[in-house]
């Protein structure tokens, strides 16, 4: 019973990135019929975002402090960052240590503003293309993005930490009654949980409360009747993008702790994600969600040891298998709604 | 060399085409057809030399791509993206897991030369044979769906076979490393001395053996290797000219043009489809067998989504549809990936000497993200520039070209009626 607790846990941090990104891409699908292959690129620049912010705060002048002295009897010198200087010592270092909470608030007007550029720029070009040329050209944007940071970030990846109080893992399976340290789970892996799972919660009820979200779903319903009722839907659906860009990027800054940010993280979790929207079935919101928790869960399950022992390589292939069982068995996916991508 | 591959009246009707066939060219090809075949066949075996037209040793060396490595890839990316092109091409169904077909093959042709022996013929066959096999089965579940959904599943089959290929099958793959020729190898039918390590041969004759020219300040290579894998090539390549025309392709095209349609003219679109898939599968089957015949290695990698990806870019670029198109546009990727990632910032100043020196140093600072290391980015560049603007592909380009100089002259009938020239789409991808 505390395996299958722990096997869920370890699941839930890695479902809640597919989750994240799988709702974005079906927001995008959802509102503008586009199949974003860029995606993946938005969760990296997301978890750049971090990597900057973590650089700008650590900027640091030298100075040589005559007290103390190097094994070569030079004085010692020490970096004092910026924001040390400036917002005092508790203030400044706090700052450095909670970099990737920061990062949400750095992130957030980055995101809007790549996502707006995305979709006025390229994107709205392409609606009136065939899926392939959007699969395409988004595919190629994706390369350009990686390649960008590439440039300026290297190939390595750079280690980003989560806060003081988050590193380490607490007894999970003490607050629940079972043997003391046979549940461990690390804090951030939760903090990330609840992060996601108050992210998705956002979405659903901006766009279930809120006129704005009203609108949207109106128009994801019948895009036509809701533009001749005299509603720009246009711009609405440019504004979801701009949302399902921070929805990405959010996921990227909040998962640095977890993997450090590397140039290609975006494609690895693309891939996979693609496969949990279409398990998720096309164009479903919820769907997307409980697709994206579902096949984290069980990639966890298939990397036990007993799963490998039955099967070899179960814990490499799982996802894509029950992609294709689903994907043959129920055509629309788990919770696809009838016409979408099919006409 | 261009403008005959979109042949309207060849593309209306099959039996038309079979008809002109008896007429004009050989081959059963077309006049047409033909010509298009022998230029290319001339091309590929002057190769050596077209390719290396600037002599050793001068600033421009750089850009000769006539050594048999690069000339090898050439072709046998050519194969790749002609097999591609079958399926994509003729019937619109974006396979995003082709290169494990190449992947498949390779390893199959490896244990060939492993175990049997080191001639590339058998290889070859059992790279395609494997590859076909594989084919047929992911075919037959992945064209259970269209669009998206098959992308996705050839996707999902192809990252499997990697995933596996890494992992499980460590025995069979060789795993990280892959698998190569060592001097343990003991193919029953070939004579190999202890600790020789055996070479990939035909018949004797081996792939990696060459003959040098020394014309004047020019150095030509003629490889073994080359000739064999180009030979092969243009066999690929008249068949899928063959293919194109038949009545085959054409319910192919009919496939890509209204698959719904055609299903309620009473006909059964699954069979001509996987027959597609398999067949271009195959063809991907014969590069990765190919690439082993020249380098007598493979490693998981070679079934990464990447490379899947980069056999998309090669058929896209060069122009999707067209016989000629994925052949031009694996060669211009392969090419432009070689030169460009050669150039350095040294020999950027070199180019921009004559300008000022703070002129100069930013232009190189500019330029200097897309070389080199960076050459992924100017291909990312190039691939959007492409999709964007040219839809058709780098054969499109030609075709407008070729359609602004006819326009120029006056040619009373204008063949170029459609001055934006937007191709017609595709309604079937992506349904």
């Amino acid at each position: 019973m505390d395996g299958f607790i722990l096997q869920i846990l370890n699941g839930l941090d890695k479902g809640s990135a597919y989750a994240l990104i799988a709702l974005g891409l079906t927001l995008i699908f959802g509102t503008l019929g586009v199949v974003n292959f860029a995606h993946g690129a938005l969760f990296m620049i997301g978890a750049f975002c971090a990597v900057t912010l973590n650089r700008l705060l650590t900027l640091s002048y030298v100075t040589e402090d005559p007290s103390r002295t190097d094994f070569l009897g030079n004085p010692a010198k020490v970096e004092t960052p910026y924001v040390v200087d400036w917002f005092g010592e508790s203030v400044g270092l706090a700052m450095i240590d909670w970099v990737v909470p920061l990062a949400i608030l750095f992130s957030i007007p980055i995101m809007v503003a790549v996502g707006l550029i995305m979709e006025r720029g390229l994107i709205k070009h392409f609606y009136k293309r065939p899926h392939a040329d959007q699969i395409l050209v988004t595919f190629g944007l994706a390369i350009v993005l990686q390649e960008i940071i590439k440039y300026y970030y290297g190939a390595n990846p750079i280690p980003t930490p989560a806060p003081e109080a988050f590193v380490g893992t607490f007894d999970f399976g003490a607050m629940l009654g079972f043997e003391p340290f046979t549940i461990l789970y690390p804090y951030w892996r939760l903090v990330y949980f609840v992060f996601a799972v108050i992210l998705i919660g956002a979405v659903f009820a901006f766009l279930q409360f809120t006129t704005f979200g009203m609108v949207v779903r109106a128009g994801m319903a019948d895009r036509e009747t809701v533009g001749l009722l005299g509603i720009n839907i246009d711009r609405r659906f440019t504004l979801m993008f701009a949302l399902a860009a921070v929805v990405a990027g959010l996921a990227g800054v909040m998962y640095t702790p977890i993997i450090s940010p590397n140039y290609h993280m975006g494609m690895d979790f693309l891939v996979l994600s693609f496969v949990v929207v279409v398990v998720g079935g096309m164009g479903s919101l919820p769907g997307a969600v409980a697709a994206g928790f579902l096949l984290g869960i069980l990639e966890s399950f298939a990397s036990m040891p007993v799963a490998i022992s039955i099967i070899p390589g179960i814990n490499q292939i799982i996802i894509y298998l029950v992609a294709i069982v689903i994907l043959l068995t129920r055509p629309r996916g788990l919770m696809g709604r009838k016409g979408v991508m099919e006409e | 060399m261009t403008d005959q591959t979109q042949n309207p009246p060849a593309m209306t009707t099959g039996a038309q085409s079979t008809v002109q066939a008896s007429r004009g060219g050989m081959l059963g090809l077309t006049a047409n057809d033909f010509r298009l075949f022998l230029i290319v066949l001339v091309i590929t075996f002057l190769a050596p030399f077209i390719l290396n037209p600037f002599p050793e040793g001068s600033a421009l060396a750089q850009f000769n791509a006539g050594y048999p490595d690069l000339m090898q890839r050439f072709v046998i990316f050519g194969i790749f993206a002609i097999g591609f092109n079958i399926l994509f091409g003729l019937t619109g169904y974006l396979s995003f897991g082709h290169a494990a077909f190449l992947g498949v093959g390779s390893y199959g042709a490896i244990w060939m030369m492993k175990l049997l022996t080191l001639n590339v013929i058998p290889a070859i066959i059992m790279a395609i044979i494997v590859a076909g096999i594989f084919a047929l089965m992911v075919g037959y579940v992945s064209l259970r769906r269209s669009g998206i959904y098959f992308s996705i599943l050839t996707l999902a089959f192809a990252q499997m076979s990697y995933a596996l290929a890494y992992s499980v099958l460590t025995p069979i793959t060789g795993g990280e490393t892959g698998l190569q020729i060592k001097n343990t190898d003991r193919p029953l039918l070939s004579n190999i001395q202890d600790g020789e390590i055996g070479r990939a041969n035909l018949f004797g004759l081996e792939m990696r053996s060459s003959f040098e020219l020394e014309l004047g300040a020019w150095l030509f290579t003629f490889n073994a290797g080359y000739y064999i894998a180009a030979v092969v090539m243009l066999l690929a390549f008249y068949m899928s000219i063959r293919l194109f025309r038949s009545p085959f392709g054409m319910m192919l095209r009919a496939v890509k043009s209204n698959q719904q349609r055609m299903n309620y003219t009473g006909l059964n679109s699954k069979p001509y489809t996987l027959a597609a898939f398999v067949i271009s599968g195959m063809y991907a089957g014969l590069a990765g067998g190919l690439m082993v015949a020249m380098d007598t290695q493979v490693g998981p990698e070679r079934m990464f989504w990447t490379a899947s990806g980069e056999v998309v870019l090669m058929a896209i670029l060069g122009g999707a549809g067209t016989l000629i198109g994925p052949v031009l546009g694996a060669g211009f990727i392969k090419y432009m990936e070689n030169i460009i990632s050669k150039i350095n910032s040294t020999i950027l100043h070199e180019w921009f000497f004559w300008l000022p020196d703070g002129l100069e140093n930013f232009v190189v600072a500019l330029i200097y993200p897309f070389i080199g290391k960076g050459w992924h980015l100017t291909l990312g560049i190039m691939f959007m520039a492409v999709v964007i603007f040219l839809p058709g592909g780098l054969v499109e380009g030609g075709q407008r070209i070729a359609g602004w100089i006819k326009n120029r002259r006056g040619s009373g009938d204008g063949p170029d009626k459609d001055p934006e020239h937007h191709p017609k789409q595709a309604p079937h991808v992506g349904e």
